[in-house]
């Protein structure tokens, strides 16, 4: 059984997950949560994962408050936050 | 009454007026993210606007209803999953001729299309699995596809170019794709590159005159061309006057298979209208001689960059209207043919598209 762990978006990301900032999913890394969160949540598709299963540029991903990639382990309980990146112009 | 649609680096405005008496601002939409391209289905009345978030990837939002608040995501807009490439944005959205039928062009090279209207696309297998793709090579704003020109009545013709991988053309509704680029003559190549077809043809616009459609225009980097043979083949037409034959956009008037408007830069390596004046250039007689149009525009001191997808018209013959945006944020419109200009807006965002409606 895969672990479980809160995945936690915000702004746009958030109104695509049904209004909710926080999602119990399951999945051992960083990808598979983020693949669980999808599969629940459509409308998610293609906004923080690309055609390649890659996190897009200007994302970021924490873990317990690391940065993470895709391949990042995930344990029981731990926290994923999802950021948009700092970056503009 | 004409509706301009305005892309921006931040945001879409909605504009409505007339030349001479004025244009007004009726709603900002998608504020604060780019908006690459805008255009209203006639038929249906649908708004459709792309978009690419720096966050969350390129998009295709559309709306029956209130263009501020009301957007829908359209479905199907990404490549086929597992592959080693990514979409990077939709450069442009064309009617099709097949009822509900619209086609979207993008990068990397791919075309999309829809036959509900634009809530669903599905990429186009044809050019997308073209055995060259490996070596298209893409030009400085990507490997866009940019430019789609339908054939009056007949659903099945369809040209696109790529930038830089040229012109394609199907007969048969985009199952199979042929090029068509023969008399390009792309100067920033060695002459030895000359002989390769996947070497850049970098085309900048391709419009195709719709009363006569085996004619069409093409802005080249570097050269515009014309080919009265649908696309297969093209002569240069850069010379007759035109102050340098490099630039991005390019309009006709489809009333009149003999006329082509474009905006010249300066070169490849100075993007910024010629001698600090804004001018648009028109040809009557099929690119023999062109002739400045640009009575009410800067004339002095003004170096502006014209984006590919920023000029539009309205109408057509002496009820042609023209309008184009710049990088700097102005707006102009030619209510008479591009006779005379006036400034639309001013001090927009970064102009990337102008539609008119």
């Amino acid at each position: 059984m895969p672990p479980m762990a809160v995945v936690c978006v915000r702004g746009p990301l958030r109104k695509l997950a049904g209004g909710h900032a926080e999602h119990e999913c399951s999945g051992a890394t960083v990808v598979e949560l983020l693949r669980a969160l999808e599969l629940r949540h459509p409308e998610m598709s293609g906004w923080i994962l690309d055609e390649r299963g890659l996190i897009r540029r200007h994302i970021n991903v924490f873990v317990n408050g690391d940065r993470g990639d895709e391949a990042t382990a995930v344990a029981s309980g731990d926290r994923v936050e999802v950021l948009p990146a700092i970056t503009g112009g | 009454m004409t509706e301009l649609l305005v892309g921006t680096k931040k945001g879409l405005f909605l504009m409505e007026g007339e030349t001479g008496s004025g244009f007004e601002i009726k709603a900002r939409a998608f504020a604060g993210q780019p908006v690459d391209f805008a255009t209203r289905d006639a038929r249906s009345g649908r708004l459709l606007a792309t978009t690419t978030s720096p966050f969350y990837g390129p998009k295709i939002f559309y709306t029956d209803g209130d263009p501020v608040r009301e957007w829908e995501q359209a479905e199907g807009v990404a490549l086929p999953e597992g592959g080693d490439q990514a979409l990077e944005r939709i450069w442009v959205i064309a009617r099709g001729e097949a009822k509900g039928t619209l086609y979207a062009g993008g990068d990397p090279g791919v075309l999309f299309e829809s036959r509900d209207g634009g809530a669903s696309w599905e990429i186009n297998a044809g050019l997308w699995e073209q055995p060259s793709r490996p070596q298209w090579q893409p030009g400085g704003g990507g490997l866009c596809l940019h430019s789609i020109c339908t054939w009056p009545g007949d659903p099945d013709k369809l040209a696109v170019a790529v930038s830089a991988a040229g012109m394609w053309m199907t007969d048969d509704g985009g199952r199979t794709w042929r090029r068509g680029n023969e008399g390009l003559n792309p100067r920033y190549l060695p002459e030895e590159a000359l002989k390769d077809e996947n070497a850049g043809r970098c085309v900048h616009h391709v419009e195709r005159a719709p009363r006569q459609p085996e004619r069409m225009f093409m802005q080249f980097h570097g050269g515009v061309y014309r080919s009265d043979d649908a696309g297969e083949s093209w002569g240069d037409i850069g010379g007759g006057g035109l102050p340098s034959d490099f630039g991005f956009p390019l309009m006709v008037d489809p009333s009149d298979p003999d006329s082509a408007y474009v905006i010249p830069l300066v070169a490849d390596m100075d993007r910024v209208t010629p001698d600090g004046r804004v001018r648009v250039y028109e040809t009557r007689d099929g690119g023999s001689t062109w002739t400045p149009r640009g009575d009410g525009l800067p004339a002095k001191h003004a170096y502006l960059t014209v984006l590919r997808q920023a000029f539009s018209r309205a109408g057509e013959g002496e009820a042609l209207e023209l309008y184009f945006g710049a990088t700097s944020g102005d707006l102009f419109g030619s209510p008479d043919a591009g006779a005379t200009w006036s400034v639309i807006a001013a001090r927009l965002p970064p102009v990337f598209s102008v539609v008119a409606v």
